[in-house]
């Protein structure tokens, strides 16, 4: 337990301060990011992942999200394993058409007010996939969609960004 | 490859002596060698081979009509390996009904692999011990078959409706419970459905049922050039772009008789070592997760995204994706950078080393991990597991060491074994893999030659075909290619390795508590997308 602590204090936190590289500030994107949550949101944004057909890309820079450098928690954004208390759908593609059914039936799931945003370049316009006996391309063939993150993957801080301008475009109420 | 016709001849001569009409040719998918044998001789193949020892690999099937109208004629083939040696046994068969005998009696790492086949091609495969669909679910009907030339493509398809029918196996009796996972799951994970059947909390049966990711990969490959085949193959699976592109491309060149600088060989290895260490540190962090020991999972997700950030920054992505092209690497590495891998593994190596000296302490996580979700080294062994699941139970393969490609030849590679079969060994695997992983990146930059990271892409002609072997972090990958004309692609069949380790699932989560089924899953790890196509 001694070696645990030890390395807590040691590794220190990470959570990102300050720019990255090129990118802005990840504080600033995270800071307008809780006070829109707050605004809007009660201060708690719940989202549902939903895989429809990805190559698995979109889901490890999701999962990043978590990680301790964007730690994405601490702006309120909480990912949940049903969409039945979701309030936002990140939804990547394409959207198989074997995933097609599940996808309006999670969609369905979801209480309204609900937002979806498609995320990386199957998600947004079917990508290297496009349509097929097998793919409905991008997920706006499938169900309403609100926003798009382009990407192959989009990255984390990308991710974040897009979430972001989602929720801002949505009416405050 | 190590001298094939020594471990070949055997399987040659066993086969001519139980009667089957077998041609030997040599070159047509060099360095691989090919047999050419009758349809009756189908089974033949697999009995001589499974005799003397040989791995099943793989099977697909190539419809080779260029007139859509004409009558259909297939190449079915099906690859085995030993020692190193790899073979590709060739049948021709036509018909609108083909029919061939099922390769799963003998090898039973073979059932999905053939019933993905009739599904997409309508080739029958007799006396298969499960007739049930595999990729097929509700997009296309039984009678049709989206490989075959002749497939007509819908302007306008209904939606999709689920998939209701499918006949999964049931257990009865008193105090058996059904649970049903899936499709969408509860974390930020692939889709797939598994069917648990448990008497209170021991899992009595798992099956799954995937292809729901299903994108038609095979088909729209067809047509495509080089270079966009290369940006297809790197999302089969986005966590293994770099392999899977490595294996397209090796295959394509291969059939274009195409050598690249050595300095492209060095940097493809580099870039696929790097995707190697970044995916076991994502999963040994996952595999804490997943045991509720959040410390844990907490250090390896940051390990994981310092590296990814270091691939940024020297690769031009975080994954690497498209880093690889035909002809070889699409970036040159500065040799600014060179001074950053070599302190990156270096600090990388250390920090595993002192977390895992903390980790290993704990009898609550030793506790989670060992004696759970065992597969047995038979089971590995039949099922032809790759990579770190077979490594753990006792099967060693691995491309790198035994059908050594460029660099790897001139490379000394450590392949780690474990005998216990449980998520501790395939976690201990992991670990030393990432060892060895650090010691040839330290190998490769020792030893990078100069010169060009790239050659021009010159497209072989019609019929020239090619079959890529690279070993990928979930294990070996097998790629084949035939070029149509104009230098495009005619046939595209990437094997992941996931095929053979989701079938090990199955079996190893028997009499596990359904608690650890997300630790043995997440210590196997399957690609769905890659093996979903």
């Amino acid at each position: 337990m001694l070696r645990i602590l030890g390395k807590i204090q040691r590794i220190g936190i990470l959570t990102e301060p300050v720019a990255v590289s090129d990118e802005p500030a990840l504080t600033e994107v995270g800071e307008q990011l809780r006070q829109h949550i707050g605004a809007r949101f009660h201060g708690s944004l719940a989202i549902r992942e939903v895989d429809a057909g990805s190559c698995n890309g979109c889901e490890l820079e999701i999962q990043m999200l978590g990680n301790p450098y964007y730690s994405i928690e601490r702006f309120g954004v909480h990912f949940v394993a049903s969409p039945r208390f979701a309030d936002m759908l990140l939804v990547t593609g394409p959207v198989s058409r074997h995933m097609e059914e599940a996808l309006r039936r999670t969609y369905a799931a979801t209480p309204e007010p609900r937002l979806v945003i498609a995320v990386g370049d199957c998600g947004a316009c079917g990508g290297e996939f496009g349509v097929s006996y097998a793919s409905c391309g991008a997920v706006s063939n499938v169900i309403p969609v609100d926003a798009v993150i382009p990407g192959c993957p989009p990255t984390p801080l990308a991710l974040m960004r897009g979430i972001l301008q989602a929720i801002q475009a949505r009416p405050q109420g | 490859m190590k001298s094939a016709p020594d471990v070949l001849q055997p399987l040659l001569s066993h086969l001519l002596a139980s009667g089957a009409q077998a041609r030997h040719l040599s070159d047509q998918l060099a360095p691989v060698s090919m047999i050419l044998v009758e349809a009756d001789a189908w089974l033949g193949v697999a009995r001589s081979a499974h005799a003397l020892d040989f791995r099943w690999v793989g099977v697909w099937a190539d419809d080779l009509r260029t007139d859509p109208t004409s009558a259909a004629t297939f190449h079915v083939n099906a690859c085995f390996e030993k020692t190193g040696a790899y073979l590709v046994a060739r049948t021709t068969i036509s018909g609108d009904h083909p029919a061939l005998a099922s390769h799963t009696p003998v090898y039973a790492g073979a059932d999905r692999p053939e019933r993905h086949v009739h599904d997409l091609l309508g080739i029958v495969f007799q006396n298969h011990p499960d007739t049930r669909r595999w990729c097929r679910h509700q997009a296309w009907s039984a009678d049709q078959f989206p490989l075959r030339r002749d497939f007509i493509q819908a302007d306008a398809i209904a939606p999709t409706p689920a998939d209701h029918s499918y006949n999964f196996l049931l257990a009865q009796g008193t105090g058996v419970d059904e649970i049903p996972v899936g499709p969408v799951h509860a974390g930020i994970i692939e889709p797939g459905h598994f069917r648990f059947q448990a008497v209170g909390e021991t899992v009595l049966r798992l099956e799954e049922r995937l292809a729901y990711t299903h994108k038609g990969i095979e088909k729209i490959a067809q047509g495509r050039d080089a270079a966009g085949l290369a940006r297809l193959a790197g999302r089969v699976s986005g966590d293994s772009t770099v392999a899977h592109t490595w294996a397209a491309c090796q295959a394509m060149e291969r059939a274009a008789g195409l050598e690249l600088p050595k300095r492209a060989y060095h940097l493809r290895a580099l870039l696929c070592e790097r995707e190697r260490i970044a995916n076991h540190l994502g999963d040994m962090g996952a595999m804490l997760n997943d045991i509720g020991f959040a410390f844990g999972a907490m250090q390896f997700s940051r390990l994981r995204e310092i590296w990814q950030r270091m691939s940024h920054d020297v690769f031009g992505h975080r994954f690497m994706m498209d880093c690889i092209v035909p002809g070889g690497v699409a970036h040159d590495l500065e040799p600014r950078f060179e001074a950053s891998l070599r302190v990156q593994a270096d600090a990388v190596r250390e920090q595993i080393k002192r977390l895992m000296a903390i980790i290993n302490d704990l009898p609550s996580v030793t506790d989670r991990v060992r004696g759970a979700g065992i597969l047995q080294p038979e089971h590995a062994r039949a099922l032809g597991c790759l990579g770190y699941v077979g490594r753990a139970s006792g099967h060693s393969v691995d491309v790198r060491r035994d059908a050594p490609y460029a660099p790897y030849d001139q490379l000394e590679v450590a392949v780690p074994l474990h005998h216990y079969g449980d998520v501790n060994a395939r976690a201990r695997v992991r670990l030393e893999e990432m060892a060895a992983s650090f010691d040839l990146i330290e190998a490769l930059l020792d030893d990078l030659p100069a010169g060009a990271h790239n050659t021009p892409w010159v497209a072989p002609t019609a019929e020239c075909e090619g079959l890529g072997l690279v070993e990928g972090w979930r294990g070996e990958i097998m790629t084949y290619v035939r070029f149509g004309a104009d230098g495009r692609l005619a046939c595209f069949f990437p094997r992941d390795p996931s095929w053979t380790t989701w079938p090990a699932l199955e079996l190893l989560i028997h009499d596990n508590i359904v608690p650890d089924f997300p630790v043995c899953n997440k210590s196997v790890n399957g690609s769905y997308s890659g093996a979903d196509l």
